[in-house]
């Protein structure tokens, strides 16, 4: 039996008992959907398929749909595939870092930060997808001993670490969760009657794989959950490091510089705790789990932003300084274009939206607001976005030759595809929220007694 | 002729539960498993179980991973194909390791956390279309269950269980 301060804050409100966190996880998959469910859901799917019809027209036609030219030839692709799996980033650092910390307001948001991360990484891996034109021929990325003669796979190149690491993190995040999920998907086969809703109850019972809670079981069970925390810790910070190397390693000014790893991973545990927020604070409402998702755990959520918010402020001044410091005129003149060139707006965005605007979480009637966190975070998912466009955009657009210099600007597919991503991302979501347990209700069992509300008085 | 019964204890608390496994088991009787919504503190080291080895095989597994990529790479740059690219030393495995880090370091995680939950699902038989054996089913909602299997007398045992907090307690011929 966990002990737990007095002064510490529940994490569990309203005088829940054990049955009562079975029925409150449960009620999404039994109940109806609502009003607000429909709309949501339709509008993700008309975006999804809208994007999906751009996508299959730029394999129709190539990717001269898009509006790369040969100065900027990376630009919304990149931006996009960086921002998901930057936002891919904070489920496992809430499921993986938080357990190793023994954090226990992870547990009642874990399951749908992971859940957004293998969302947002399945968005990811569709850019590297569709950019190479010819998706079918995607298995070249693989070492597999093809008939083309010994045409292998370079592993010097940090091109390929992205393939190894993102579908290495991929598979990983997928047995994470699922290992999770067990227990609560045989929760909700226990609860479902077999008369009443024979065919759910079939399916609960074959994605619980027959669990049964035996105590030589809960013993692995924590043993493993243990071990794969502790390798996706390592997992998540080699990802975007990784990805942040397919820049790094490149000799374009802006890009080649070694504080990107780092500055990297930051930037992505801060904007996916801005979109584990953006969800949280939507889903508690739609499918009332106040009691669980308080104002707690979006304050402690405020704090991490606050702080990762204030590194990658400093990695930018850094940046600054360093290009400065370098006295390499073409370093200099990037950043000084970055800032002050054509695309300052762009800067200017993302200064505001990731280094001023978190500052606000200092003062706490701020960072205790429900409204106030959800507008900020959607600012930090822009800034975020703004960041990777700056990075990758402003390096290209004015390169070593002032002949070649130009500006770039999307084509509607372009922006149809990036549309169409985040229908797919809410799509998934949704259709998650009303099947899957959206809440470690096994886990949170365990913390009721320290943790809850009525035990704490 | 002595005939076979099984015990079921029900509790409604983890800490009853966990106290009265203890008092079973210094009463020399065995304790056949116990069902529960969630893992509690202690009931493995309570019911005398050892510790599990599934650390020790992720570590192998890891081993097995960093070894197969290892050799992978080794065959792929240096055996089959060796290739100059960008000028990175390419005769030998040890000058162009710096490079290898990072697949080598997926390759390890990759094996260890998929081998490793496949031992856990086997090891625990669960698969998909396995049916659950537990006697109860709210001790995945919020029972906690111990099996007792006795031969004869029962009426000592459930005075041990009603005096350590059972809520409910059931018997069935075995």
């Amino acid at each position: 039996m966990h002990k737990e301060s007095e002064i510490r804050d529940p994490l569990i409100l309203g005088n829940k008992t054990y049955h009562d966190i079975s029925k409150d996880v449960a009620r999404p998959v039994e109940g109806k959907a609502n009003k607000y469910w429909w709309v949501l859901f339709s509008l993700s799917l008309v975006l999804f398929l809208w994007g999906v019809a751009c996508m299959a027209y730029t394999i129709g036609t190539g990717i001269g749909a898009w509006g790369l030219n040969r100065t900027v030839n990376w630009a919304w692709d990149i931006t996009n595939f960086v921002w998901w799996i930057g936002i891919g980033h904070a489920g496992t650092l809430i499921s993986a870092v938080l357990l190793l910390f023994r954090q226990k307001w992870r547990m009642a948001i874990n399951r749908s930060a992971e859940a957004m991360t293998i969302f947002g990484v399945l968005q990811a891996a569709l850019f590297p997808l569709i950019h190479m034109g010819r998706p079918w021929l995607a298995y070249y990325v693989f070492p597999i001993p093809n008939q083309f003669g010994s045409l292998w796979v370079n592993f010097n190149s940090p091109l390929l670490w992205d393939v190894f690491a993102i579908s290495t993190y991929l598979s990983i995040s997928v047995v994470f969760w699922y290992i999770g999920l067990i227990p609560d998907f045989a929760m909700i086969r226990d609860r479902m009657n077999a008369t009443i809703s024979p065919m759910k109850k079939q399916l609960y019972s074959f994605l619980s794989f027959g669990w049964s809670g035996k105590a030589k079981h809960w013993q692995r069970f924590e043993e493993v959950s243990l071990v794969l925390a502790g390798l996706a810790t390592p997992l998540v910070f080699s990802v975007h490091s990784i990805v942040s190397m397919d820049f790094a390693t490149s000799i374009i000014p802006g890009w080649h510089t070694t504080i990107f790893p780092p500055y990297f991973v930051l930037g992505a545990l801060f904007s996916g705790f801005a979109m584990v927020e953006t969800l949280l604070i939507i889903m508690r409402k739609v499918v009332s789990l106040e009691s669980y998702i308080t104002i707690k755990h979006i304050e402690y959520m405020n704090v991490i932003i606050l702080l990762t918010g204030s590194l990658v402020g400093t990695a930018y001044i850094t940046e600054l300084f360093m290009s400065w410091y370098s006295g390499v005129e073409f370093e200099q003149y990037a950043f000084l274009n970055r800032a002050t060139g054509p695309y300052w707006w762009a800067y200017a965005i993302m200064m505001t939206c990731n280094v001023l605007t978190p500052q606000l979480y200092w003062i706490t009637k701020i960072r205790t607001s429900f409204v106030a966190t959800f507008i900020l975070s959607i600012f930090v998912n822009i800034g975020m976005w703004f960041e990777r466009f700056v990075i990758i955009v402003t390096s290209l657009h004015r390169d070593y030759l002032p002949s070649s210099w130009t500006m770039f600007s999307p084509s509607f597919v372009d922006i149809g595809i990036f549309l169409g991503t985040i229908g797919f991302f809410f799509t998934l979501f949704l259709l998650y929220s009303r099947t899957f347990p959206v809440i470690a209700q096994a886990e949170l069992k365990t913390i009721l007694k320290s943790s809850g509300s009525e035990y704490k008085k | 002729m002595m005939n076979k019964n099984i015990l079921y204890g029900i509790f409604d608390d983890e800490e009853a539960l966990l106290s009265s496994v203890k008092e079973i088991r210094s009463n020399n009787i065995e304790i056949e498993e116990v069902f529960s919504p969630f893992p509690i503190h202690g009931l493995d080291k309570a019911l005398g179980f050892k510790e599990t080895r599934m650390a020790i095989m992720a570590f192998i597994y890891g081993c097995i991973g960093l070894s197969l990529g290892a050799l992978m790479i080794y065959f792929i740059m240096i055996v089959d194909w060796p290739q100059n690219i960008g000028g990175k030393p390419n005769w030998t495995f040890y000058h162009n390791m710096p490079a290898f880090v990072p697949i080598l370091f997926e390759c390890t995680v990759l094996f260890a956390g998929h081998l490793m939950s496949i031992t856990y699902l086997i090891r625990c038989g669960l698969f998909p279309g396995n049916k659950s054996d537990s006697p109860d089913v709210r001790t995945t909602d919020d029972k906690f269950l111990m099996v007792i299997n006795t031969d004869g007398d029962t009426s000592s045992i459930k005075e041990i269980l009603t005096k350590t907090g059972a809520t409910e307690i059931n018997e069935k011929d075995a």
